[in-house]
């Protein structure tokens, strides 16, 4: 119980997939401009992880360990066709959230976050549940990376940033104070 | 016009004013940081001066060379820079070469404000995104504590402090361990009469707690900033604290030795409650303060680092827009989520 809680707070807080491993950083700095689109593209990720990770584990259980150089390929294909899956849903559910997260949305296929979680979560020889808490702590740590940008970049609209930093410079030297400040989370719980 | 029309004044409210410009609330700050400069100078010597003094350089010409103002160096009045610099120096360990504490201040000032538009603007608490710059950049600095020199060292000027920029040798010969990393380390707590009077190791300005408690109050009674985010900060390591001391005494800091140690008064006092990167909503404060608090208490007992202050109030300057949008009082039928 200790090492599912230690696994959903480290991928969460300490090791966040954003803001220390700098994983999945497209959608961080293109979909973090509203608040709201971002909480769904955060939830969006996250369900798209707890799946790759069933996934992945099953893969590794039943058919990697015969074919270990299908390894990345199937990897690729589970996340690919997870992603199309999750586009089905949203825009049968959502059109308005389809149309605001755009190209992001079938860039989720591509977003290394969710391919460095399949491989973490193989390097690691999580098991089933281990490998659950791991993407469901990943998948919260993305959104609040987001969220939190999010919720940065809506108070900065209103703030005259100097011509020469607007756009994405700005949001880069944010998403590294951000990192910065993740910093303080370094360590936390290895005596545990 | 006559004079007797004037007799009638026609004025538009508000009525009631407080005589309270930038310039002067920035004014209010630094002079009550004078007793905490006095107390940094008298347990670590002349060389905290100097600590002082390169920061606020660093600060100073970074908002005169950067800050969008017209003309050059007109944001220079309303003293923030000066305040930032000060603040940033007195979070530095006593030995940090002069060069450092210069580039700090200039970071801090750069990336930490005039990126962001200037003053009102910055997001994050521009003295401690310098720090947080430094802590990165030069871990060894920043955790190189000596002991303090007392009366007898008034004149002294530590060698490091005087090291080249970029060069070897920046490591004062002499450290030691401060009462968070005692704790931490070697389970040694400090006796509370020494940190209520600061002669312990640490950075500059946070050794005694007896002088930021006093500036703080007068501070908080002056209506200079919302009392309810240090009280909300303390109030929460206090009550953490002393959970996990109760049940198991022998392995956990005493909420006493956590409150009065390391730089948790001082960031309380002077850098939380930045009213730029502060929630201002009372409820806001409230649950700034106790989110603070709650970082403090996890990354000190649970954390990889001996002190977490100053990442608390970075990560809860980076919420406190959330926190203002969700605790912004709102009228009658609106929607939860303002804007």
């Amino acid at each position: 119980m200790q090492d599912m809680l230690w696994i959903f707070i480290s991928a969460m807080l300490i090791n966040n997939f954003v803001l220390s491993y700098f994983l999945g950083l497209c959608p961080f700095f293109g979909v973090s401009n509203r608040l709201s689109t971002s909480l769904r593209l955060g939830v969006a990720v996250t369900l798209v992880m707890i799946v790759t990770s069933i996934c992945a584990s099953l893969l590794n259980t039943f058919v990697l360990p015969y074919a270990p150089y299908l390894q990345l390929i199937s990897f690729i294909i589970v996340i690919a066709s997870t992603v199309q899956f999750a586009e089905m849903i949203i825009k049968r559910f959502s059109p308005a959230l389809f149309r605001a997260l755009g190209i992001f949305l079938p860039l989720i296929t591509t977003n290394c976050a969710i391919l460095g979680l399949a491989l973490f979560q193989t390097n690691r020889d999580y098991g089933f549940l281990q490998g659950l808490t791991f993407a469901v702590g990943a998948g919260a740590g993305f959104t609040l990376a987001i969220v939190l940008m999010a919720s940065l970049r809506q108070e900065m609209r209103l703030s005259n940033i100097p011509s020469i930093v607007q756009g994405t410079a700005i949001s880069m030297i944010l998403a590294g104070l951000l990192s910065l400040a993740f910093m303080g989370f370094a360590g936390m719980f290895s005596a545990l | 016009m006559s004079r007797h029309e004037s007799r009638l004044l026609v004025e538009s409210g508000p009525f009631l004013r407080r005589e309270l410009t930038t310039p002067g609330l920035m004014n209010e700050v630094t002079l009550a940081l004078a007793p905490v400069i006095l107390a940094a100078v008298w347990f670590f010597g002349i060389g905290a001066l100097l600590i002082v003094i390169a920061s606020v350089a660093g600060a100073v010409g970074t908002e005169w060379l950067f800050a969008p103002s017209r003309p050059r160096g007109a944001s220079l009045r309303d003293g923030s820079a000066v305040l930032t610099g000060i603040l940033l120096a007195l979070t530095l360990p006593p030995a940090v070469p002069l060069w450092m504490a210069f580039v700090g201040g200039a970071v801090g000032v750069g990336l930490g404000k005039t990126v962001f538009g200037g003053l009102g603007q910055n997001l994050f608490n521009p003295a401690l995104v310098g720090r947080a710059f430094l802590q990165a950049a030069f871990p060894t600095a920043m955790t190189t504590w000596s002991e303090p020199t007392g009366a007898g060292g008034l004149l002294s000027i530590r060698a490091s402090n005087l090291a080249l920029p970029l060069m070897s040798g920046t490591v004062d010969a002499v450290s030691t361990a401060t009462p968070l990393g005692a704790m931490k380390f070697e389970h040694a707590e400090t006796p509370i009469s020494l940190l209520l009077r600061g002669d312990t190791a640490g950075s500059l300005g946070e050794t005694s707690a007896i002088i930021i408690i006093v500036c703080g109050l007068v501070l908080a009674l002056r209506g200079t900033f919302d009392w309810r985010i240090p009280l909300a900060m303390l109030l929460s390591v206090a009550v953490l604290a002393a959970v996990p001391w109760w049940i198991k005494p022998e392995a956990f800091p005493s909420p006493w030795f956590m409150l009065t140690s390391g730089g948790l008064l001082f960031g309380a006092v002077y850098m939380a409650t930045d009213p730029v990167t502060s929630p201002t909503a009372p409820l806001g404060a409230w649950v700034f303060g106790l989110g603070i608090g709650l970082i403090v208490v996890l990354i000190r007992l649970w954390g990889g680092l001996a002190e977490g202050v100053m990442y608390a109030i970075l990560l809860m300057n980076s919420a406190a827009p959330l926190i203002e949008q969700a605790t912004q009082p709102r009228g009658f039928g609106r929607g939860r989520w303002a804007g």
